[in-house]
Parts: structure tokens; C-alpha cells; sequence
């Protein structure tokens, strides 16, 4: 299925939201979010990937 | 020194992590300024959250995670969200940005976030302006710190209305005020805390200095003058000059 994970638009099998993280390759120190909502790191492994999501990943930045 | 939400600060100085030429000079400018307040932000993940976090963490100071770059009430809300998982945090500092040219706040929208993100159990630092109506609205619906602009962010302008500054110093006078945005010199950092502000935040002012290390260290130094200078109860200005040596005793010579 083709999903948008920080902008970008990609093919992925992930189930879930902490098997698109792991098949991305990120590190503990992330935020997430789904079509606009937050998801809690605590829920990641129970919140579904389907076709069409926006996933946003973010992490700790420079800021003012 | 200021109290934000129960929370003593060492510093009245609040400095943003932004813009510096190099990791080792940001790092420097907090250990010379000793600011107390280190703002951040979140961004998409690139690579680089990680050693960024370790450095942040490593600075020793209390953390106050932004929104900036949100322009509307859902982004910021999910922004702070995020940002209190990530930061361990119930401090934010809620942009929610309504001008491309000025980044002025968005009131409107700033205050509807604020009233989700207070009842949420978020500490809410609302980046507004000096508007008293705005500013009443921010405390209403549960902030107890405001943070107006003293001009637009990374412009440098200082104090661009001193009026409306002092007139809301004086509506909330127990309220933590910090002036956010716009400091561009050392003179415009005293000046605020000469009104009476309990603090300033800065970033582009020191992270965009030929030398922001001296820089951090000014603006550190002018805050604490600021502050001084307030608790020793200024003198009123005059329009006519008044002679500061006794005039009583002066010899006759005409």
C-alpha cells in the first residue's frame, strides 16, 4: 500500500505504526503522528497502517 | 528571579538554540551566559535528533519545546503533543503563526489553543502580542505566563512599542511576563527588564553575532543590569535640567 511518511510518498507492508518505524529505521527519540493526530509512543504498536496515511515522524530540533 | 508555573528559574535570560555557526559555540553560549531556559522544536527526523537531543540534554538547562512554524490551532495542538512525549515536558511555547511577512501571532487561533492545550494539563508559554484584551483572553482560559513580541522574530528591532509594554506591565503586574522576539541588542534586552519584565527569550540576536559567545555573554550581562536597575526604583524623568551639585556654598566670582 502507498502511504506518506514525512512528505513522502512510499510503499510500505508495515501493519502497524511501530513496524513502519522499525522499517524505517528510526531511533527511540521520535515523536508521531497519523492523519494530524498524535500518537502516543504507547500506542504505536496497536494503531493500524492503511492505505493513503499520513505518517509524520519528528524529532528533536534546533529551535528559537 | 522569574517563577514560571510553580518553577524557579536560575535565569532571567531564555535563550533559543537555533541559527548558531556550530554545535561547540551554541554549547558555549549557554555555559557563558547561563541562560536558564533553552527553547527547542521538532522536526521531521532526517537523522541528527538523536546527537542533537545528547547536546541539549548536556547544557544542564530546563527545556521549553515550541511550535513554531504552526499556522493553525490542530497543528499546534498536535505539535505540543508530540513535543511533551518527546521532551518529557508540560511546558510549551505556543506559536501559532497568523502573518507570512510579520510572523505575528495568530490571536485568534493562539487563544483556542491554548484553552485545548490548558485543559489537556499543559503548561502554556503563549507567544502573543502586547494586546491587553489578548493577553486577558491568554490567562482566562489558563495561562499564567504571557510572552509578547518586542518586535518580530529575528528582526532585531528591539522595543517596538514601549507604550504598550509598559501599559500591559502595569494591567498584570503579578503575572510572569517575557518578552519574546525581537531583541536585537543588549540594550533592548535592559530595557525590558527595566520595565519590569521577568524575562526575556532570545536567539537570532546572539546565534547571528559576528561573535555570538561574546554575545551570550552581554546579553546576560544587560539582563541582569535590566533587572537590577527595576529593583532600585528608577528615578522619574524631567523636561528641565536640575543641577546635581548643590548649588548652596558655591563661591561668588562674577
Amino acid at each position: 500500500m502507498m502511504i506518506t511518511l514525512n512528505g513522502e510518498v512510499l510503499a510500505t507492508e508495515a501493519a502497524t505504526l511501530s513496524d513502519l518505524l522499525a522499517e524505517g529505521g528510526f531511533g527511540a527519540k521520535v515523536a508521531t503522528a497519523r492523519n494530524g493526530d498524535f500518537v502516543p509512543a504507547a500506542l504505536r504498536a496497536a494503531t493500524p497502517i492503511a492505505e493513503g496515511d499520513r505518517i509524520e515522524v519528528v524529532a528533536p530540533m534546533q529551535g528559537g | 528571579m522569574p517563577v514560571f508555573y510553580g518553577t524557579q528559574v536560575d535565569s532571567a535570560l531564555m535563550l533559543g538554540t537555533a541559527q548558531y555557526p556550530s554545535p561547540a559555540i551554541l554549547a558555549e553560549a549557554f555555559r557563558v551566559s547561563q541562560a536558564g531556559i533553552a527553547t527547542v522544536s521538532l522536526r521531521r527526523e532526517a537523522g541528527g535528533g538523536q546527537v542533537f537531543w545528547d547536546m541539549i540534554a548536556g547544557l544542564g538547562t530546563r527545556i521549553l519545546p515550541n511550535t513554531a512554524g504552526c499556522h493553525t490551532v490542530k497543528e499546534a495542538v498536535t505539535t505540543a503533543q508530540m513535543a511533551r512525549e518527546l521532551f518529557d515536558t508540560s511546558w510549551i511555547k505556543l506559536e501559532v503563526i497568523g502573518h507570512a511577512d510579520t510572523l505575528q501571532p495568530d490571536v485568534f487561533g493562539l487563544v483556542d489553543a491554548a484553552r485545548i492545550l490548558t485543559s489537556e494539563g499543559f503548561e502554556v508559554f503563549p507567544y502573543c502580542t502586547e494586546d491587553l484584551t489578548v493577553c486577558g483572553r491568554l490567562l482566562e482560559v489558563g495561562c499564567q505566563v504571557l510572552m509578547p513580541w518586542g518586535a518580530p522574530i529575528g528582526s532585531g528591532l528591539g522595543l517596538n512599542n514601549p507604550y504598550g509594554l509598559r501599559s500591559l506591565r502595569a494591567h498584570f503586574p503579578d503575572v510572569p511576563v517575557v518578552v519574546d522576539a525581537g531583541i536585537g541588542l543588549p540594550s533592548h534586552a535592559a530595557g525590558a527588564m527595566e520595565m519590569g519584565f521577568d524575562a526575556v527569550l532570545l536567539n537570532t540576536a546572539v546565534a547571528k553575532a559576528g561573535d555570538p559567545v561574546s554575545m551570550a555573554r552581554a546579553m546576560a550581562l544587560a539582563v541582569e543590569a535590566g533587572r537590577a536597575a527595576f529593583e532600585a526604583d528608577p528615578m522619574e524623568p524631567r523636561d528641565m535640567a536640575a543641577p546635581s551639585t548643590p548649588v548652596l556654598g558655591k563661591a561668588f566670582l562674577a
